[in-house]
């Protein structure tokens, strides 16, 4: 996991401040073992200079929209994407974080400010005066602006599957200077998964899922970031066979999703549209489905669902939860 | 419209027959297709079993007979009373402005209706646990302000009160007001999704309490616009033609303009705003038979209805069971068959 020769007590001590409480029990292990199996850490130049010569900067990264090189540790990001902001407080780098967008709510004590993620404007960004940007979109050319102006911006799109979401994360690291806090928050992210999705019950092929985005019926196919998230539950996804790998977000008819009768319903409408297991039950007719029966309406916290942040694993958890309280009705 | 009448004024009784069976012939079609199979006899026994004393063993699945009766048929239903609402108001306004390019939402309905969804959606209470929705409340109340506000404006211009200062005063307030909508839409972007929805107009969730919502405003408002169906006879003469012939055009305008924007502002509530359905069907009846509106009301009425349900039933089987925005749909079937019509027709529109 930590690939850079450093003294176990530099070790320990990054992983204090790394690992949120909670994680560090998980981790800890694990880490001093890596640390042991490198045995030549006596460097002394790398050890002493944490702080005054930064070895991690400059440093380039080969971000989506292009190479951006960072001279030295920024101290002043703004973040205009929600993930982005999820992202930089989960590896420790919120501190130097002075301003995210209005719909970056989470963690709460982020820095909220008026900043629109959906229409930016490159003079209330620079007003910040930041020295690294994130953004998901660029709209109205943003970057180009950012860039006109000398502020270095990583433009961090909607990740197609898992993978491009770690590298992602990666890329946030090592721009702000944590790169080891970020591999071990990709670390705890597949390890999270992977148990979750190991503790599942046999079987699961023969299950389906209808994955809700709005009440009018909108939903994902596997091709998209979620489905891709969901496809190691082994359930069959009921919006895949209208397009298997096309645009990835068909609305479906009411009457398809009464015919299919899928095991699971994911509510990924909670927040936005305040629907619940119960508003579910009342629409006409649904309440013939086996998932109003069983109990197996999910409702999911739409900002995580829509994000593809660190949070990731909280969602295929819950998934896998909803399943084993299935099979346990079952059985 | 001073211009012929290319098949007289007479309501022939053919027309309605014709009319009423396209309309009776879409609403078969819509009941027996849809994303899920279930076999014609099925849905006729299914149907005869609702009727007291008829016992009908269909063997069909409580969730097939869900899909029939609280998905299928209340989508049916509601298709036919949108589609007949916006075209006999989109035939009123065009009448009661001498303006062919009349529709629906030309006095701010759409506009209002538009804002006031946003409004309901961007800021709104979580809907659940309110025994009204707020949206289809919200979007009622703001098709009808929109039309109020644009009715005030027009009629406190001091110079000539014509049908025209009243098509301006609706273009400025339905200016006005979607630029309101625009903004918060923007502010608010993560409602952005739902909102636009909404405004492609879609019947996708489409149940019997919007039926039972906007019935009685369809029916009275219907009925309004049918009674008075002469009177839009009269005003093509001209304000002061008609004058002469004991009409008050602006009252007649004014009753009008109330019955088409609550009986536009019911539908829309629980349909969104869709497009194009109060244009074209008045204008293919005008080609096909007359001109006179006591041919076209009723015609486009019935029509109307056909229309809507035919494109509904286009909006959830061609990409089934994928769904189309059923704006889009009356737009993309809609405007080639109107160029049709308008090609071979040897009727004249104004």
């Amino acid at each position: 996991m930590i690939r850079r020769y450093v003294p176990i007590a530099l070790v320990v001590a990054l992983l204090a401040t790394a690992c949120s409480p909670g994680d560090s029990n998980e981790t800890a292990p694990s880490d001093t073992s890596t640390s042991t199996e490198a045995p030549d850490t006596t460097l002394p130049s790398e050890t002493t200079t944490t702080e005054a010569a930064d070895p991690d900067f400059p440093v380039t990264i080969e971000a989506p929209n292009g190479v951006v090189t960072i001279e030295s540790r920024p101290e002043r990001i703004v973040s205009i994407a929600p993930t982005s902001t999820e992202v930089l407080f989960a590896i420790g780098a919120g501190p130097q974080v002075v301003a995210v967008d209005s719909l970056s709510n989470y963690p709460g004590h982020a820095p909220v400010t008026d900043l629109s993620a959906f229409t930016p404007s490159v003079e209330a960004i620079a007003s910040y005066e930041p020295d690294l940007v994130f953004l998901s979109f660029d709209p109205g050319d943003i970057v180009a602006g950012l860039d006109a102006i000398g502020i270095p911006v990583i433009l961090h799109g909607t990740a197609l599957s898992i993978d491009d979401a770690y590298t992602q994360w990666g890329q946030v690291g090592a721009a702000t200077g944590h790169v080891d806090e970020a591999a071990a928050v990709v670390e705890d992210t597949i390890e999270s998964i992977e148990s979750a999705i190991e503790a599942l019950p046999e079987g699961t092929d023969a299950l389906s899922y209808y994955y809700e985005l709005d009440p009018t019926f909108y939903s994902i196919t596997s091709s998209t970031f979620i489905g891709g998230l969901l496809a190691p539950t082994g359930m069959t996804n009921i919006a895949d066979v209208v397009d298997p790998d096309g645009f990835g977000y068909p609305q479906l008819t009411a009457e398809y999703i009464l015919d299919t009768d899928p095991s699971l319903v994911l509510l990924a409408d909670t927040k936005c549209c305040g629907q619940t297991a119960d508003s579910v039950s009342e629409r006409p007719g649904w309440d013939t489905l086996s998932a109003v029966a069983n109990d197996s309406v999910v409702e999911l916290d739409d900002d995580i669902a829509s994000r593809w942040g660190p949070r990731i694993a909280d969602l295929v958890e819950d998934v896998v939860v909803a399943i084993l309280e299935m099979a346990l009705a079952d059985g | 419209m001073n211009a012929g009448r290319p098949s007289g004024t007479r309501l022939h009784w053919w027309w309605i027959g014709a009319a009423a069976l396209v309309l009776l012939s879409a609403i078969v079609l819509g009941v027996m297709v849809g994303p899920v199979r279930i076999s014609p006899y099925a849905i006729v026994g299914s149907m005869l079993d609702r009727l007291p004393f008829i016992e009908v063993d269909t063997g069909l699945s409580d969730r097939t007979e869900a899909i029939l009766w609280e998905i299928r048929m209340p989508r049916v239903v509601l298709a036919v009373l949108v589609g007949s609402m916006l075209s006999a108001a989109g035939a009123g306004y065009q009448g009661v402005f001498r303006n062919p390019l009349a529709d629906p939402y030309l006095l701010g309905a759409g506009a209002g209706a538009g804002l006031g969804a946003t409004v309901a959606i961007a800021y709104g209470p979580s809907t659940s646990g309110w025994i009204i929705d707020p949206l289809p409340l919200a979007a009622f109340v703001g098709a009808v302000a929109g039309v109020a506000l644009a009715y005030i404006l027009g009629y406190t211009v001091r110079s000539g009160r014509t049908s025209v200062t009243l098509i301006l005063a609706g273009v400025a307030v339905a200016a006005f007001l979607t630029a309101i909508q625009t903004f918060l839409q923007q502010r608010e972007s993560d409602t952005l999704r739902e909102v636009y929805g909404w405004i492609l107009g879609s019947l996708n969730t489409a149940g019997w309490s919007e039926v039972v919502m906007v019935t009685p405003y369809v029916v009275v408002c219907l009925a309004g616009i049918l009674a008075g169906r002469r009177l839009l006879d009269v005003l093509a003469v001209g304000d002061t033609e008609a004058g002469t012939l004991g009409v008050k055009p602006g009252r007649v305008r004014l009753v009008f303009v109330v019955f088409a924007t609550l009986g536009t502002a019911a539908v829309v509530s629980v349909s969104g705003l869709i497009g194009f359905v109060g244009i074209i069907v008045p204008h293919t009846v005008r080609l096909l038979t007359s001109a006179s509106y006591r041919v076209v009301v009723p015609l486009s009425i019935l029509l109307g209805g056909a229309f809507l349900v035919a494109a509904d039933v286009i909006a959830r089987v061609a990409v089934s069971p994928s769904e189309i925005p059923i704006g889009v749909v009356t737009a993309m079937i809609g405007a080639p068959f109107f160029a049709v019509v308008l090609r071979t027709s040897k009727g004249v529109v104004s």
